[in-house]
């Protein structure tokens, strides 16, 4: 990748967060953060204000993508949320991140965990595709074991097919 | 030595030589692999209890027995209210035409004595039309906290006897014991007695614990943890529930472990990437051997009772199927093709079939086919059935449902190799990935 594609990358993201930054500022106005609020007066450092902070990038960002049945192959919407991880990936360095692989209820126990195994292997290279250090990447599957959403229905089990990157400090910082 | 042979010799002329009396009201005999079976009506009255502290023994080995006999659905039990006879001496004269007359074909009768701590139970079975005993009396003895293997060894007894095949109802079974909701779900290793008693705990909950599976002789158990954050096979000793880490290496995600017949090697999946392929390992020496190395994934490996060929799963031709290779990897052989996908397969030790989880249009099914994918018989339909694993006589096949919604939770359940009778196993929490042990 180009320093430039890159820079536009960076570019886009940051655009991306401010706008959804304002949506978040909007909703949590009970909370005490105005709906005025400018740039670096309303920012807790560390909260999900704070576009540095992993809370920004799960909450913000989107730390999760979703698949179709069986599938592991990456949706455009699951790609637009992947760069968005990619660049706070690339300009939050200090951290390294493990893809957590899942699949819905409706498998054997077995091939689930090889099935998440695909999903955040394809999560995983796609982030190392747009410039993220393989050394800051690894990822595992826990197949069935941990779903978020616990009905017998899709509008569950399509909440449940999904890869998710988690945030660590790297040993280094 | 003599008693054995003794009994052979009984055995022998029971089914070889139909004796006239016999021969009208046809042989004491059920054949397992009929598909449909009127029950054998049999009676079990109280034991005899022979000294003072056995009189609750004699009762609850009886109720056991029963428990086993009935539980197969190839025997009907004859309620004791509807007894004539009362068995009051091991020894006197059984009055035959008393339970001829409730229609009993056989009748059971034992003693159970006490003795320092020490229970022995002897017992009798008898050919009620024929007037005579069906092979020869014998006796067990355990300490008393055994006393339910003393009542599983008797009526592996009376089973093997009628049936002409081995029992498996002095066996354990090793599994995951499951709590709390599915989003929060504990999940421990436990051994049990194969109808659901004597729940001993193997781990704590404190990291996923997943299909445990047997060691052929029962000493051993081969289990997937998420204890050092990734999915790895480990191995836990059952007597000393020490357990350790079979296959070191970072990075690495190992599962779906198998004993081979011998005991010696374990055959288990490896995921690297995207792809998860088939090794096997040799226990004394630590060698590993790569078996499959397509790109898709291969996973679920069981070894024939003879060692020489695995039968495993692979989406290489885009859905699960099963698939059989020589021992040591080389060309596999896909055996099933109805509709659905296929999985977790596993060989009956008796070698004759192959027991698997079936997908089909949004149902479970756990089903056996023979060795080459012909005759596909469907035992079971659920929303989510599966892990079958088979009884030590490859008769009888135990397996996890779990129902369905929010509130869903796992059990075990067994279902004969004819698909008659279909029995949830009782456990105190949810129940999932069981292994059935060897006969004890």
């Amino acid at each position: 990748m180009t320093h430039l594609s890159k820079a536009l990358m960076m570019a886009a993201v940051l655009g991306l967060a401010a706008c959804t930054n304002g949506n978040r500022f909007d909703n949590e106005a009970g909370a005490g953060y105005g709906a005025d609020a400018g740039a670096g007066s309303g920012i807790v450092p560390g909260s999900a204000s704070d576009p540095a902070s992993p809370a920004y990038f799960s909450q913000t960002i989107g730390d999760r993508v979703f698949f179709a049945v069986d599938q592991s192959t990456l949706s455009p919407e699951a790609r637009a949320t992947l760069d968005g991880q990619a660049g706070w990936l690339l300009s939050n360095s200090d951290y390294l991140a493990v893809i957590e692989g899942h699949a819905d209820e409706q498998g054997t126990r077995e091939y689930n965990i090889a099935l998440g195994a695909r999903r955040a292997n394809a999560t995983m290279e796609y982030l190392i595709s747009k410039g993220v250090p393989a050394s800051r990447l690894k990822f595992i599957s826990y197949g069935k074991e941990r779903p978020v959403e616990i009905c017998s229905e899709e509008a569950c089990y399509s909440k449940n097919r999904r890869a998710v990157t988690v945030i660590s400090m790297g040993l280094g910082s | 030595m003599k008693h054995v042979l003794v009994l052979c010799l009984g055995l022998l002329a029971l089914l070889a030589l139909p004796v006239p009396a016999q021969a009208q009201n046809g042989p004491l005999r059920i054949e397992i692999t009929e598909g449909t079976v009127e029950p054998m009506a049999y009676a079990v009255p109280d034991f005899v209890s022979e000294t003072p502290g056995a009189a609750q023994y004699a009762q609850d080995i009886a109720r056991v027995v029963a428990d086993d006999l009935t539980g197969t659905g190839l025997f009907r039990e004859i309620p004791r209210e509807a007894h004539i006879s009362r068995i009051t001496s091991f020894q006197s004269p059984v009055q035959f035409a008393d339970w001829k007359a409730i229609n009993a074909l056989v009748l059971l009768t034992g003693a159970v004595s006490e003795e320092g701590g020490r229970v022995t139970v002897k017992f009798r079975i008898w050919d009620v039309f024929a007037g005579t005993e069906l092979g020869q009396g014998m006796q067990f003895a355990a300490t008393a906290d055994g006393w339910r293997r003393l009542a599983h060894k008797v009526a592996d007894q009376v089973y093997s006897r009628i049936t002409g095949e081995t029992g498996y109802f002095d066996s354990r079974v090793v599994f995951v014991s499951e709590s709390g909701p599915k989003d929060q779900r504990a999940k421990r290793l436990a051994i049990m007695d194969y109808d659901g008693a004597n729940v001993q705990y193997l781990t704590d909950s404190r990291s996923i614990v997943l299909a445990p599976r047997f060691s052929p002789n029962g000493d051993r158990v081969l289990y997937t943890s998420y204890e050092t954050g990734e999915p790895r096979v480990h191995v836990l000793n059952v007597g000393s529930v020490q357990s350790h880490i079979l296959q070191s290496g970072s990075g690495v995600m190992s599962f779906a472990p198998r004993f081979s017949p011998d005991g010696s090697r374990v055959v288990y999946s490896v995921t690297s990437g995207s792809n998860t392929d088939i090794f096997a390992m040799d226990i004394a020496s630590g060698a590993t051997m790569q078996l499959t190395s397509a790109p898709s994934i291969e996973t679920a490996p069981s070894f024939s009772p003879d060692g020489s060929r695995i039968v495993f799963e692979s989406d290489r031709s885009g859905t699960q199927q099963l698939y059989v290779m020589p021992a040591n990897g080389g060309e596999a052989t896909r055996i099933s093709f109805g509709q659905g996908r296929y999985g977790t397969p596993v060989w009956s030790p008796r070698g004759d079939l192959i027991a698997f989880t079936k997908q089909n249009q949004g149902r479970f099914h756990i089903g056996v086919m023979r060795i080459d994918g012909s005759e596909e018989r469907l035992l079971t339909a659920s929303r989510l059935d599966e892990g079958p694993s088979w009884a030590p006589n490859g008769r009888v096949i135990m397996f996890a449902r779990e129902t369905q919604g929010a509130q869903g939770t796992s059990s075990l359940y067994t279902v004969d190799v004819a698909g008659r009778k279909l029995t949830r196993v009782r456990t105190p929490d949810g129940a999932s990935d069981p292994s059935w042990g060897p006969l004890q």
